[in-house]
This record gives structure tokens, C-alpha cells and sequence, in this order.
């Protein structure tokens, strides 16, 4: 028992004087190791994601974003068209349909869905034509409609644009189902 | 066959051996002098950040590197008075006014000493300043930005070495005169030296809230070489040292007529006093030109001002300011220690170091101790102003730096090798070679009243078999040791660029916090700013055409540009809409004779183009900024001179059937 009293009294005198002139001004010593979606940054304007996860409609999203590992791609520098299904949305699927694309052993088919939802460019909403196709991330098109002003994709109607730092978040009521593969 | 194996193995076991008995026997060769634990000491893990910023002047290249100690990763190359075709600095019509000088633009200049902003005599993390050694300028660069924020003229100098060291709360930078010279531009014949040719110290007073400087005064002294110098502190602040070479006031070959005398002087300049005449009004105005830039990161424009005079201070009119302490033999760096109170010469041709005691200095003009003047400025007695000599250190001292353990550390040229030594003892402690031939050296916060005694840097002058070989050109070495312990131990070369002159080094911490990431839009004032797709538009004035264009991943607005005409002076005025930290553009345009613009997240830069022949001609972005990175690029339609095409701009839209997105 002495002898463990008095460890860790000599390891706080050790550690007292190898104080390193790094922490100064308490400054950070490393960076946080993870994807860009882990940078400390509260000064520039959010990105895709940060859009995502400040938004309160958008929990299901950013949970299946996270499940897929998908957050530090939409971290980058894209640019990203991202269209993004509310929680509502999510809850117009079939019961059950979030929580089993959420297991590991369907990562493939969530992410298939996710990137039926990215397109890589900055469409913004003054370039968006009736009809206009888009090839997103998954490979499968989208297609977009613009009828008296107001934007669909797939049908789903677009209740708000959201300007991100690395691209533009539609935001949409219903969740694009990738077309079934032959 | 199995012979063979069986013998060359019996081989390679006696090679082992033998190695291993043999190694001792050998002379120690750089290989054996790094060893141990070094690698360890050295090594920052990835994603880990260094423990010092050092910052290293570039010498010849007229820059400043910014490198990570302790694993010697070079960070980034900040243009001070050269050209950067990488950032534009130089091209771009906002940073040309910081080049500007009395003799018009000049885009080098020999950058030789750093020195980092203290308050209290310790580093502070606000700003650097450097010397351009070659048209006598200083420069200040912030350490939010890293970048080039101002530029003063030195007039009266004949070549500003002995600079820019600063006084304890940054008060004051200096910049002696290396060369004198007659002043005003005199026309004279170069034997009159001793009639006509004077020194010339400035004090450049620095805004203790902006940093701006400004020439507060110029001390007019006798004529002969200002070398280097260092601020008092602590008992001593209030005064400055300076080294004095060419006492004997030689003109020619001062190889041989310039080392004739056993001593020239260390001039101590009780720069209070100084201040006291000018308050007093004691000065006199003189006319002299010279040029006060300073770039704004409002405007994120340069201005570039000609000043037409300076208030000067003769030192023989004054007998208090000016004191000189004779020194061996042509002294060359003149350091003072932490305690504020040891002043150490270094005679570069000499075989001991005298170093000086402040205390015993005021005691000796108090007691008017002097062995005679120089004229008219009295010259203190040697033994009067000396606490102590290191003997026989080494050959060639020229710098030294100190540890907060009471230690010094002086580079020695012509011995090419780093002695440690007592201050207060004079005893000499350690001593390791350098590879080779050391000129200025490093102990982070070593020249302020807080060194953090963990590494001395060594900037070497030659480098020969150091790294692989690139032809007859090579890079520079810097060379880290551990100084710790009892013993320097060298754990590091490193490569840098330039001429590594002098360089400090500075805790991080006391600069990552600070560190800028990118400039808000908002408040953005450059006059040719588009803050926003918008404000895009294409102006013509007489034969110049302005472009008002914004960049943002991934396209530039506008991209398709006619109405040019072959003659025009054409302003790309480009302004980063990113506000997104790291996301630069870059933009270039075919043809054009100056280089690329970099332009910062919520900056605007201008390109000037000057189109020589009719066509339609590709710019793009030149940074890597996206995954439509190679898209992001327009063109711009030259017609010739006089021509009619009418003046148009766009983006995204299309003229003809079959074009466009989603055709």
C-alpha cells in the first residue's frame, strides 16, 4: 500500500516539471486525429453536414449518415448537392425500414440510399430546370421538376434550400428510393 | 553450391563481428554522432502538432520559413521583400505598393534577422520583424496571418544589417547601418571617408496596438560599420548595444585595412536619453525620402506612402546618448543575456570573448572611467566595463544565445562548432561540431528574458555532403540538439531554403489560438470586391476593362467574358466567396506576363492581363479546390483594337439549342 501512495506522487513531480512550452497558452496540442468532420473549426460558415446536425428535422438523416461512415466524405471539399429527407420523411418508410437499414449487415444498402441522395456539384436553385436528370453518387439518376417555381425530386416536394460552405442542402419530404438493380 | 553459402555466410558472421569489435576504433563520423534516443526526440507522430514555431529568415531569397521543431517540417514560406509567384504577392495589384521603395519597385531584397515582438522582454506571439539587409527596409508580419503587413524605408542607411533587434516591450526596433555613408546623397570622392561619410542608427517606434511603424528618430554617428546589436533589458533596458567593425574608417580592402586595430568598439546607446532630446525638441529635420507601405486586411489592399523627412540626433552633440567599449578584433554579434545584466562580444577574429557587465558599465561613466574619445564620444576603459573574458573558446565566435540556467551557447564559424559555457563563471562546458561552418544559432526565446533551454538550432553556412547531392546548388542546413541535458547531444539536420540567417523560436501555444482562418465577406472593403454572384459585372473605362468576379466551388462568375479588345489593360478583380476554412482559389489566365493570384476564403485580389493578340482565351482556377476543380475555368474573347463586339458577360447561360444542363 506505501508503495502505491507513493507512485503517483513521483509521477506528478515528473510531469510538473516536463510542463512543455506548447501549453502556454493552453493551446491545442494535436489535431483530432479523425476525418475533416472532426476539425475544430467555429469560424467557418457549416458545411453539408453541420447544416445536417444543426437542424432538428433532420436526426434520422444524420443517425443513417453516421451508420453509413458517410459524415467525413460530406465533410470534404466536395461540392455537394445534397438532398435531404426530413425526419417525417423517414417516417412515411414502412415500420421498421430505418431500424433494419441501420444494422451493420445492410451498411451496402444504406449507403446505396444515401448516395442516391448526393450529387456532386452545386445545382443551385436558379440553375434547376424542368426535367433536368442527375446522375448522383450511386450511379442512378434523379430527376427534377420545376412548375411555377416550386422544385420536386422524384415527386418529393423541396420545403427549403439550405447554402452550406461545401455545397447546398434541398431539404425534402419524402425519402428517393434508388430504382431496383436488374 | 552449398559450399559457397556455407563460406559466405562464415563471411557476413565475421563482418558482423568484426563491426562490432572495430566500430570503436574508427574516427566518429557524423553517422555515430547522432544516436541514442534521437529519432525518438525528433519524431512528431502524424496528426501531432511541434512544440516551437521557429521562424527562419530566408537570407538571399528575401523570404521567411516557417518551420516545426522539433521534427524540422517545414509549414510554410512567407514572402516578405521578394516576389511569390505562389501566392501572387508582388503580381497582384493590391500587394505591388508593399515592393515600392524611394528608388521605385524593387523585388528582392537580402532578409538576414528576425526578431519576435516581447512584452516584458518575453514573447508575446503578436508580431515578426525582419531586416532587408540590401535597400535598407524592415518589415513587420503578423502572426495571425503569416503574412506581409507592413514595409518601412530605411533612408540614410547604406544597407540595413544591424536590425531589426527590439527593445523589451517592443518599444522600439533598430536599424544600424552597416555601411556608412555621406549623407543626403552627397556627391564626394570615396577617400574623403573620415571627412564625409557618417552612421546612421534609426529607432523605429512601433505602435503598441497596430504594430505600425514608424521612424521616431536617427542617431547620426561616426563613420565606420554597424554590424549587429541587442536591446538591454531588465536593469539595462533603456539602453542598446551595437557592434562596431571598421573603426580604422577604411574604404578599400577592408579584408586587410579593416582588421588593423587590436579593438574596435560595442557603442552603448542610452536610448532614453534620446528620447529625452527629442521630447525636449532637441532634434533636427532633415529632408529624406522613403517609402511606408502597409497592406490592409480591410481593404485587403496595399497603399504605399513616400515620407520626406526624419528627425536626427548628432551623437557628438550629445555626450550622454553614446558610449564605446573597445572589443577585440572586428566584433561581430553583440548578445545580452536573459538577466539583462552580461553583454557578450564577439571579436570574429578573435581568440577569447570578453563579456561585458552593465552594472560596471554605469559605474564607469558615473566615475568618467575613459581611456580617451573617438570624436569626441568617450570611450569607456576596457578593464572598467569588463566582468570577464572566456578564454580560448574556439575560432571565429560570432553569436551567442542563452538558456534560463544561467548557460550561453556561441557559434563559432571558422571551428564550425557550438560551445556551451557560464555565464557568470566564464567556464567552458560543452562543445559539439556543426555540419558545417555555423553562422547565426537558435535557443527558442533565447534572446529574451525567457529562454525555454530545450534545443539549440544551429543555421549552417555550408552543406557539401550533408544530404543527397543536386548539382553544384545546394540546400542549406539546420541542425537541432537536444540541450537538456549536460551535454548538447545533435538529434536533427534538417534542409531549409534560402539562406537560413538568423531565425527564433517561439512556443506554439502562444500562436495557434490566434491563428486566422479566413476573412469574413462582410466586412471585406476592397473597392473591386463582388460579395456576391450578384455583384458580378464587366465595366469598361477607356481602353480598361474591369472584371468583378467571384469565385466558389466550383465556377467562376463570370466565365464566359467578350468584348475585349487587344490593347485593353484588363483587371480581374477576384474575390473568394468561400467562407470555408483552407478553400483558397487561385486563378490565371493564358498569356499573362506576371503569375497566378491566391485568393483567401472572403478575399479579393487582382490580376492585371494585357491580351496581345485577337482569340478566345481559357483562365481557370488553380488551386485544387474541388472535385470540379478542372471545371472551374471560363474564357474571355479578344477581338481586335477598334473593333465593335459589344462588351458581355455570363455564367451558366447558354446561347445556342444544344447546350446547357440537363440537354
Amino acid at each position: 500500500m506505501k508503495r502505491l501512495i507513493y507512485v503517483p506522487l513521483l509521477l506528478l513531480l515528473a510531469c510538473g516539471q516536463q510542463q512543455s512550452a506548447n501549453q502556454e497558452a493552453g493551446a491545442t496540442l494535436e489535431s483530432t486525429g479523425g476525418g475533416q468532420s472532426t476539425v475544430q473549426d467555429e469560424t467557418s460558415e457549416p458545411d453539408v453536414v453541420r447544416v445536417a446536425v444543426n437542424s432538428p428535422l433532420h436526426t434520422t438523416l444524420v443517425a443513417a449518415l453516421k451508420g453509413a461512415e458517410y459524415v467525413d466524405a460530406l465533410s470534404n471539399a466536395g461540392p455537394f448537392t445534397v438532398f435531404a429527407p426530413t425526419n417525417e420523411a423517414f417516417d412515411k418508410l414502412p415500420a421498421g425500414t430505418v431500424e433494419n437499414l441501420l444494422k451493420p449487415e445492410n451498411k451496402d444498402a444504406l449507403r446505396n440510399i444515401l448516395e442516391y441522395h448526393v450529387y456532386v456539384g452545386v445545382i443551385k436553385e436558379e440553375y434547376v430546370q424542368d426535367g433536368m436528370t442527375l446522375n448522383q453518387v450511386n450511379l442512378d439518376n434523379v430527376t427534377l421538376n420545376k412548375k411555377d417555381g416550386k422544385i420536386t425530386v422524384n415527386g418529393a416536394k423541396v420545403l427549403g434550400v439550405v447554402k452550406a460552405s461545401n455545397g447546398v442542402v434541398y431539404v425534402i419530404d419524402a425519402v428517393l428510393l434508388p430504382p431496383d438493380k436488374k | 553450391m552449398k559450399n559457397l553459402i556455407k563460406i559466405s555466410f562464415l563471411f557476413a558472421t565475421l563482418a558482423v563481428v568484426a563491426g562490432g569489435v572495430l566500430s570503436s576504433c574508427k574516427p566518429k563520423g557524423p553517422a555515430e554522432v547522432s544516436m541514442g534516443d534521437a529519432a525518438s526526440k525528433v519524431y512528431v507522430a502524424p496528426g501531432k502538432y511541434d512544440e516551437f514555431y521557429n521562424i527562419v529568415s530566408g537570407g538571399f531569397n528575401g523570404q521567411i520559413g516557417v518551420y516545426g521543431i522539433p521534427s524540422g517540417r517545414l509549414f510554410r514560406i512567407i514572402p516578405v521583400f521578394s516576389l511569390s509567384p505562389e501566392s501572387g504577392y508582388g503580381f497582384s495589384e493590391e500587394t505591388k505598393p508593399m515592393l515600392n521603395t524611394s528608388q521605385g519597385f524593387v523585388p528582392w531584397d537580402d532578409l538576414h534577422h528576425i526578431a519576435l515582438s516581447t512584452t516584458n522582454g518575453e514573447h508575446d506571439g503578436r508580431w515578426i520583424f525582419a531586416n532587408g539587409n540590401n535597400t535598407p527596409r524592415v518589415a513587420r508580419v503578423s502572426f495571425k496571418s503569416f503574412r506581409t503587413e507592413e514595409i518601412l524605408e530605411i533612408p540614410n542607411s547604406g544597407g540595413n544589417h544591424s536590425s531589426p533587434f527590439i527593445t523589451e516591450n517592443t518599444e522600439y526596433l533598430v536599424a544600424g547601418t552597416r555601411f556608412s555613408v555621406p549623407m543626403g546623397g552627397k556627391d564626394v570622392p570615396i577617400s574623403s571617408y573620415k571627412e564625409n561619410f557618417k552612421g546612421s542608427i534609426s529607432f523605429v517606434k512601433v505602435d503598441s496596438i497596430s504594430g505600425e511603424m514608424n521612424i521616431a528618430f536617427q542617431l547620426r554617428t561616426p563613420g565606420f560599420n554597424y554590424d549587429l546589436s541587442r536591446a538591454g533589458k531588465g536593469p539595462s533596458h533603456g539602453w542598446f548595444f551595437f557592434s562596431c567593425y571598421n573603426t580604422e574608417q577604411a574604404y578599400t580592402l577592408l579584408e586587410v585595412n579593416a582588421s588593423q586595430k587590436d579593438k574596435d568598439f560595442i557603442m552603448a546607446v542610452n536610448w532614453k536619453k534620446a528620447e529625452e532630446y527629442i521630447r525636449q525638441g532637441k532634434g533636427r529635420i532633415e529632408k529624406a525620402k522613403y517609402a511606408h507601405n502597409i497592406y490592409s486586411e480591410k481593404t485587403h489592399m496595399a497603399t504605399s506612402k513616400i515620407e520626406d523627412e526624419v528627425l536626427v540626433l548628432d551623437v557628438t552633440e550629445f555626450p550622454d546618448i553614446v558610449y564605446f567599449i573597445p572589443c577585440p578584433k572586428s566584433p561581430h554579434g553583440c548578445d545580452v543575456d536573459p538577466s539583462g545584466e552580461y553583454i557578450v562580444g564577439s571579436g570574429k577574429l578573435a581568440a577569447m570573448m570578453p563579456v561585458f557587465s552593465f552594472g560596471k558599465i554605469q559605474t564607469a561613466i558615473a566615475n568618467k572611467d575613459y581611456e580617451g574619445d573617438f570624436n569626441g564620444i568617450p570611450v569607456i576603459k576596457y578593464e572598467a566595463a569588463l566582468h570577464g573574458e572566456v578564454k580560448k573558446p574556439g575560432l571565429g565566435p560570432l553569436h551567442t544565445e542563452f538558456d534560463e540556467k544561467g548557460n550561453a551557447y556561441t557559434s563559432f564559424f571558422v571551428s564550425s562548432e557550438i560551445v556551451k559555457w557560464n555565464v557568470k563563471t566564464l567556464e567552458i562546458l560543452d562543445r559539439v561540431p556543426t555540419y558545417y561552418s555555423i553562422g547565426h544559432l537558435c535557443v527558442p526565446g533565447g534572446p529574451t528574458s525567457k529562454p525555454h533551454g530545450k534545443y539549440v538550432i544551429a543555421y549552417n553556412k555550408i552543406t557539401k555532403d550533408r544530404y543527397l547531392p543536386t548539382g553544384p546548388e545546394l540546400t542549406q542546413s539546420a541542425q537541432l540538439y537536444d540541450i537538456s541535458g549536460d551535454k548538447m547531444q545533435l538529434l536533427l539536420d534538417f534542409p531549409t531554403t534560402g539562406e537560413p540567417h538568423y531565425a527564433e523560436a517561439i512556443p506554439a501555444g502562444l500562436i495557434t489560438p490566434n491563428s486566422t482562418k479566413i476573412y469574413k465577406i462582410e466586412e471585406n472593403e476592397n473597392p473591386y470586391a463582388a460579395k456576391g454572384e450578384s455583384k458580378t459585372k464587366v465595366e469598361r473605362k477607356g481602353n480598361e476593362v474591369h472584371v468583378y468576379m467571384t469565385a466558389i466551388r466550383s465556377h467562376l462568375t463570370p466565365d464566359n467574358i467578350e468584348g475585349v479588345r487587344v490593347g485593353d489593360d484588363v483587371y480581374f478583380h477576384v474575390t473568394n466567396l468561400e467562407q470555408d476554412w483552407d478553400v483558397p482559389h487561385g486563378f490565371a489566365v493564358k498569356g499573362a506576363t506576371n503569375s497566378e493570384i491566391l485568393i483567401m476564403p472572403g478575399e479579393t485580389q487582382t490580376l492585371k492581363w494585357k491580351p496581345t493578340g485577337t482569340g478566345v482565351v481559357p483562365f481557370y482556377c488553380t488551386d485544387f479546390c474541388s472535385a470540379l476543380h478542372q471545371e472551374m475555368s471560363g474564357y474571355v474573347r479578344v477581338s481586335p483594337a477598334g473593333s465593335s463586339t459589344p462588351l458581355k458577360f455570363s455564367t451558366g447561360k447558354t446561347e445556342d439549342q444544344n447546350s446547357g444542363a440537363g440537354k
